[in-house]
């Protein structure tokens, strides 16, 4: 497309399906522990694949 | 829903429910932002008039357009309807079980930090250190109550936990075996201001926690202005070679470098930039939660020096990642592939339903941030979630239950947000930290906008 580029990203629909396990780290447990988000979460399925 | 917004000369397009990000020229910028709105013809007509000195924009090329856009559209990467409203509930009620706690192994300090939330580590009630049998037990409790999951997390808080050393080697060494009889993985992490570390410490802390968050604020008049000893002195010196030392035996294992910025040093990037010289590279730096009337709270005229806090710290970033001096910012690691899913998206962090906070004499709160609360007391560790009238509470916490967030675009960036910010900005669980909202959207602005950066050389 000539004016639009489009980054690679997980399809968020399809992860219905395919997500859900659980195994993920609690976000606060990380570094934050006051203003917690899950954007800067892994997917545990993910890293291990 | 999109959001559009321009930043460091890059015009980026999210795509809310379908995840997606797009790069786009200033033409298609505009196309894409009405025609959410306005039937073709119209954004068409508005963009002729608007561009009319330029060649490239024809009623050929602006028809060309149109095609890309209908054609991401039937792709689901623009325009995505939210299919998840009326789900949010059964996705986050998916399953009810417990993977993470924060052990408050030590409600006692070696620093007399003013901002600290935890009051001196003492949750506004008595000193006290958690004994081996209620480490013990806490433990026994996350694997009753953890189902299938196999990666628990335990995470030694306080107060500071190393007051308390001895109680958390022997916690970790039990965990070990339970791993074996049945079946789990734990992850420890630790959480310190550095007073005590020592060779020990350092040397047990790099073979078994997964991760330590070592609390330092930056510069040395900044981090001593409020991070002091009991004694009133600065404690900077102290810890940095501490700290030092401590990375440079851990290896590539995790870690980070965890400071607070108030309104003290509401030019925080010149203290990561501090950490970073120090040699540090993972590097998180979080504003303080505290009630407004206290002299250091930020304000809201601190939110425009904030945001551009943010944009340097994103560009000095990228910078430096050129020039072979980089390190991460926990609030920019972001990862577009491998990030979470939807689930995880609508549910949040999991405080008081997978996660959960546990005293030193055993109570359970929703997180470590409501331990002294009573109202939030949810049971015990012996005979479990009693309260289930707070603990309903959370369970309804997710990114669709606030009417506030209806219209928001970071909604499945953030989840609704921290609890425990919103009860203390509000007076309910359920309610909006504003202030937090705005920073939280700049740095998911910035964390995109770095990605884009580092993922193309030649974007349009």
């Amino acid at each position: 497309m000539k004016r639009i580029q489009t980054i690679d990203t997980r399809d968020l629909k399809k992860s219905l399906k395919n997500g859900g396990c659980g195994e993920c780290q609690t976000s606060c447990q990380s570094a934050c522990k006051t203003s917690c988000g899950v954007a800067n979460q892994q997917c545990e399925k993910c890293v291990s694949e | 829903m999109i959001h559009c917004y321009k930043l460091n000369g890059y015009n980026i397009v999210l795509d809310v429910f379908s995840g997606s990000v797009h790069v786009v020229d200033e033409v298609a910028y505009d196309a894409i932002e009405m025609y959410e709105n306005q039937p073709w013809n119209d954004v068409k007509n508005t963009l002729l008039q608007k561009y009319n000195d330029r060649e490239d924009v024809t009623e050929q090329e602006l028809d060309e357009l149109h095609e890309d856009i209908e054609q991401l559209r039937s792709d689901g990467k623009l325009y995505t309807e939210d299919i998840y409203k009326n789900r949010a509930f059964d996705l986050k009620n998916r399953s009810t079980v417990i993977k993470a706690l924060c052990l408050h192994v030590a409600h006692t300090c070696n620093l007399n930090c003013e901002y600290c939330f935890a009051s001196q580590g003492k949750y506004h009630g008595d000193r006290a250190l958690m004994t081996l049998e209620v480490g013990k037990r806490a433990l026994d409790f996350l694997v009753e109550n953890s189902g299938k999951r196999t990666n628990l997390e335990v995470d030694f808080f306080g107060g500071e936990p190393l007051m308390n050393w001895d109680v958390v080697k022997d916690i970790v060494r039990y965990g070990r075996e339970l791993e074996k009889i049945q079946n789990k993985k734990f992850r420890f992490t630790l959480t310190t201001n550095g007073v005590l570390l020592d060779d020990d410490v350092i040397d047990f802390a790099n073979k078994e926690m997964h991760n330590v968050v070592l609390s330092l604020d930056g510069r040395r008049e900044i981090h001593d202005s409020l991070r002091k000893t009991v004694n009133g002195k600065g404690s900077y010196d102290m810890i940095v070679p501490k700290f030092q030392h401590f990375i440079e035996k851990r290896g590539d294992r995790g870690y980070y470098m965890r400071g607070t910025f108030t309104h003290n040093n509401a030019d925080f990037t010149k203290d990561v930039f501090h950490m970073a010289d120090l040699g540090f590279t993972e590097l998180s730096m979080e504003p303080v939660v505290c009630k407004p009337d206290n002299p250091y709270a930020l304000t809201e005229d601190d939110l425009p020096i904030v945001y551009e806090q943010y944009e340097i710290l994103a560009k000095e970033m990228l910078r430096r990642n050129k020039d072979g001096r980089s390190f991460t910012f926990y609030h920019y690691m972001i990862d577009l592939t491998g990030g979470p899913c939807i689930y995880k998206r609508i549910s949040g962090c999991g405080s008081g339903t997978e996660y959960m906070a546990v005293t030193p004499w055993g109570d359970l709160y929703p997180c470590h941030q409501f331990v002294g609360d009573d109202k939030y007391l949810l049971g015990n560790i012996w005979d479990g979630v009693t309260n289930l009238e707070a603990q309903k509470e959370f369970k309804l916490c997710n990114a669709y239950s606030r009417d506030e967030c209806q219209d928001c675009w970071a909604k499945l960036y953030c989840s609704g947000g921290c609890a425990a910010n919103s009860y203390h900005a509000t007076g309910k669980v359920t309610g909006v930290y504003e202030y937090g909202c705005k920073l939280f959207r700049k740095r998911m602005e910035c964390a995109i906008m770095m990605k884009i950066a580092e993922s193309a050389e030649n974007i349009i």
